[in-house]
């Protein structure tokens, strides 16, 4: 078998890899780095994100503000001092990619522009357009053209760590082009392939996020870290699940149900004003708001839809002129794929799966229990998300935990052993295992996509934005099912070249594991918080709670949960408050919410 | 509009086949339904071996890009509905003028070559330390280089372009866009580095303005204006070799 060895190589080539990577570099120019990526990088799925990245940039404002949002935000799961570090690095980080040419909106005078987002109670979120994402992985990606010591694997899928007397060192990967099977050995891998969506069936991710990072993880025994936490984006276009970016509120946007009534006023939410108001009613946070449209969805007040019900995104009074200065993609995207024009008429739009607030447990530089390994970006939980996510925090998150996994990673491939002879053997065993049960097997019954549809379909009931015991306990029953019937997958494709029907087999695999740790950490959460919702559970329960869900794969292939403390620095757990004079950054009141 | 229309695609194997060949599916028009769509459709309901490249579904990661009906096109921006009315066939075949790995798989290795030549990164030496914030930059400079950043890498103009047809080094149209999007941008000073591989016969000299990069462009980035743009350029930095010795012109 072909092999190639390196000091530190990262798998995914989107945000969090591509800075990884540029920050290995910058640490030690002598280390030879490997970006392993199953798209060329510029596809990766960073290229989507729209709204803006958010970091303290005005005098107005202040990094404890950004924080507090963050925290209270993550109904009170984050830990703080990941926190801390995220609102302290991120204007930092912004900065430098202004500086490696990203195109950020600009005031008149030149400085860099900020607009509102959801749950933040000040301006601070820096966009280039509504392409954001696009601009950040295209500047990242062209910025990284000009490092010798970055090699490529563009087009190579990761199919397993390789790990050996307690450390990873690399990984067993195929190369589409040509079907080879190889081992990349390296020191240490960095994980950054993103979330995984594609779990479940209406989702604004792309077909590449399938939870690869996370399973791999799994499998090489790292534990997974609040996996319950599902963020459903509120504002996707009907079918498609395309992304209707929260700035389009944050730029005056209304939500409106069938009467054209702003029905957010009746969630708690605050009041409506005709102009945006900071932390409330549209600029509230996206769990809030995707709950809210399912209690307006059963008060039948919704709009039916052949793809499910809607609620209206009004944008009309914005203008012409705004919607094309500030919101040209959603324009596009409204007018190619929904036949409606913004300017003129409102918008369909309904929750969405969206982002992962879970992910590969990680400390505050990336680093996993699991020698080695480390994680960045939408894969991993460090955590500074907690129970839900604020609307662009995830760009700079890519960018600060990747520049920390990137230098930790620098300094570990420093001293750590190269890779031994047993790293080969096991790529050996990976690849008879790839040929026998996969690419070589005949007579297998099951089609992928019959499985695929049937997961999505149990996930969107069992683990949607309500759950309850009795659907938890339905999905997990579902997805062993689903596990059993997945041994007996049949490819129609046994060839080499660019098989990208092996390569979906192997994705299904990835995603029915994770699906699996989504459904067990929720089943165990016997309370509400964030993104989590249990209608038999409403309550929020910090005296068992105020905890991460840690979910390890046992060596019998189930899933075995246990809790992690939460870090609290200075923001004791506190009521959440939208709509209203929120409290002082630096003191919550101790009380349990009750929605 | 028809019930189902017939999807005339072309498959090449290299370890069966000895050349491409054409066939045929029948499809559901659905009115939401991109190319992209029917294509998935029959992967995952009638042949899983059909092999081609698609990630986003929103026109911007820019993998999906095949000739449709002979025009090259992002298949997830590509309606169904609009071929059915016709009641018509649609030919689905890899981007014109890049060799075929397999299916409607392209081989891209020297298209991200010719990108990585053009140097298309932020060239500015000696940069102030970064606590002393951004370079200013005002929307009008911003808007200089704007439309020429919005490059997908989708290479569909690649697919347009005679050009490339013809010879194969053409840097390319997506590429001499990137390059003039740096050498507008204000922070840049990186011209000079580039102008050894953009005024080369292989460079923007190789463009003969027939101007189809532009018209296939599914993200309006103009990259023949941008290379008509970079001529005059490279003319007046040629006449100023003449009149001023080489580093005397003031940046």
């Amino acid at each position: 078998m072909d092999t190639s060895s390196h000091d530190v190589l990262l798998v995914g080539g989107g945000g969090a890899g591509l800075r990884a990577a540029i920050a290995v570099a910058e640490v030690n120019p002598r280390l030879r780095i490997a970006v392993v990526s199953k798209v060329y990088p510029m596809r990766s799925h960073t290229v989507s994100a729209e709204g803006g990245a958010a970091g303290v940039a005005k005098p107005d404002d202040s990094l404890d503000e950004h924080a507090y949002d963050t925290i209270s935000g993550g109904d009170w799961l984050s830990d703080q001092d990941a926190v801390e570090a995220f609102v302290k690095e991120a204007p930092q980080e912004l900065l430098q990619l202004e500086r490696w040419g990203c195109p950020w909106n600009r005031e008149p005078d030149g400085h860099i522009a900020v607009r509102a987002f959801g749950g933040m109670k000040k301006m601070r979120t820096w966009f280039a357009a509504d392409k954001t994402g696009f601009h950040m992985l295209h500047t990242l990606f062209q910025t990284t053209l000009q490092y010798d010591p970055i090699t490529r694997y563009d087009e190579w899928f990761v199919t397993r760590l390789l790990v050996d007397d307690g450390r990873v060192r690399g990984v067993v990967a195929i190369e589409l082009m040509s079907g080879r099977i190889q081992a990349i050995l390296a020191k240490a891998v960095i994980l950054c392939t993103g979330g995984c969506g594609r779990i479940f069936p209406f989702t604004t991710n792309a077909n590449i996020k399938n939870g690869d990072g996370m399973a791999l993880a799994y499998r090489a025994g790292a534990p997974l870290k609040d996996m319950e936490f599902i963020q459903y984006h509120p504002t996707g276009l009907p079918f498609t699940g395309i992304l209707i970016t929260e700035a389009a509120r944050s730029e005056g946007g209304y939500l409106v149900n069938k009467d054209g009534y702003r029905y957010l006023q009746d969630y708690n939410l605050g009041t409506p004003e005709a102009k945006p108001v900071l932390r409330s009613m549209e600029l509230g946070p996206r769990d809030r708001l995707s709950q809210a449209f399912v209690h307006e969805d059963q008060k039948g007040r919704t709009i039916p839809s052949p793809y499910g019900s809607v609620v209206h995104l009004d944008l009309r009074h914005l203008g012409e002129k705004l919607i094309n200065a500030k919101l040209p993609f959603v324009r596009e995207l409204c007018l190619k794929y929904q036949s409606v024009d913004p300017v003129k008429e409102m918008i369909p739009v309904r929750p969405v799966v969206h982002y992962m607030m879970g992910g590969v447990s990680t400390d505050i530089n990336g680093s996993t229990p699991l020698r080695g390994l480390l994680a960045a970006g939408e894969v991993a939980c460090v955590s500074i998300n907690g129970a839900n996510r604020l609307g662009s925090n995830s760009l700079p998150e890519c960018l600060v935990f990747g520049a920390r996994a990137g230098r930790a990673a620098a300094e570990y491939a420093s001293e750590a052993p190269a890779p031994n002879g047993t790293a080969q053997a096991l790529a050996d065993d990976e690849r008879n295992r790839l040929e026998t049960e996969l690419l070589h097997k005949t007579g297998g019954r099951e089609r992928i996509a019959t499985i695929r549809t049937e997961m999505q379909a149990i996930m969107e009931k069992s683990a949607g934005i309500y759950r309850e015991q009795k659907l938890l306990e339905e999905g997990a029953e579902k997805l062993r099912e689903l596990q059993e019937r997945y041994c007996d997958v049949q490819l129609d494709d046994h060839s080499r070249t660019f098989n990208t029907e092996l390569e979906s087999a192997l994705e299904l695999g990835y995603m029915l594991d994770v699906a699996e740790t989504m459904v067990q950490c929720a089943l165990h959460r016997t309370e509400s918080r964030g993104a989590h919702q249990r209608t038999d559970f409403p309550g929020r329960d910090d005296t068992k709670f105020l905890a991460h869900s840690v979910v390890y794969r046992d060596p019998d292939g189930s899933a075995q949960v246990d809790y992690l403390p939460v870090t609290i620095t200075r923001w004791p757990p506190g009521e959440r408050v939208y709509g209203q004079k929120t409290s002082k950054p630096a003191g919550g009141r101790a009380t349990k919410s009750s929605d | 509009m028809a019930d189902t229309i017939t999807l005339e695609i072309a498959r090449y194997s290299p370890e069966r086949d000895p050349e491409p060949h054409f066939q045929s599916f029948q499809v559901p028009v659905h009115k939401e339904w991109v190319v992209l769509d029917a294509l998935n459709h029959i992967k995952d309901t009638e042949d899983g071996s059909l092999s081609y490249r698609w990630s986003c579904r929103m026109g911007i990661c820019g993998s999906c890009g095949m000739m449709v009906n002979g025009e090259p096109k992002l298949t997830c921006a590509t309606f169904l509905s609009d071929y059915a009315k016709h009641g018509s066939k649609i030919r689905v075949e890899p981007l014109r003028y890049f060799p075929v790995v397999r299916d409607l798989v392209t081989e891209l290795s020297e298209f991200l070559a010719k990108l990585k030549k053009v140097k298309p990164w932020l060239i500015h030496p000696n940069q102030p330390p970064l606590a002393q914030g951004e370079f200013l930059q005002t929307p009008a400079q911003v808007d200089r280089y704007k439309q020429y950043s919005m490059c997908i890498n989708c290479t569909l103009c690649y697919a347009a372009c005679p050009v490339v047809g013809l010879d194969p080094i053409f840097v390319g149209p997506a590429a001499l866009a990137l390059a003039q999007r740096y050498n507008m941008d204000s922070r840049d000073q990186g011209s000079d580095d580039r102008i050894a591989v953009l005024a080369h016969p292989d460079g923007i000299w190789g463009c003969t303005f027939v101007g189809e990069c532009t018209r296939v462009c599914p993200k309006h980035v103009d990259p023949a204006g941008a290379i008509q743009q970079y001529k005059l350029t490279a003319v007046l930095e040629w006449i100023k070799s003449f009149v001023m010795p080489k580093g005397a012109d003031a940046k």
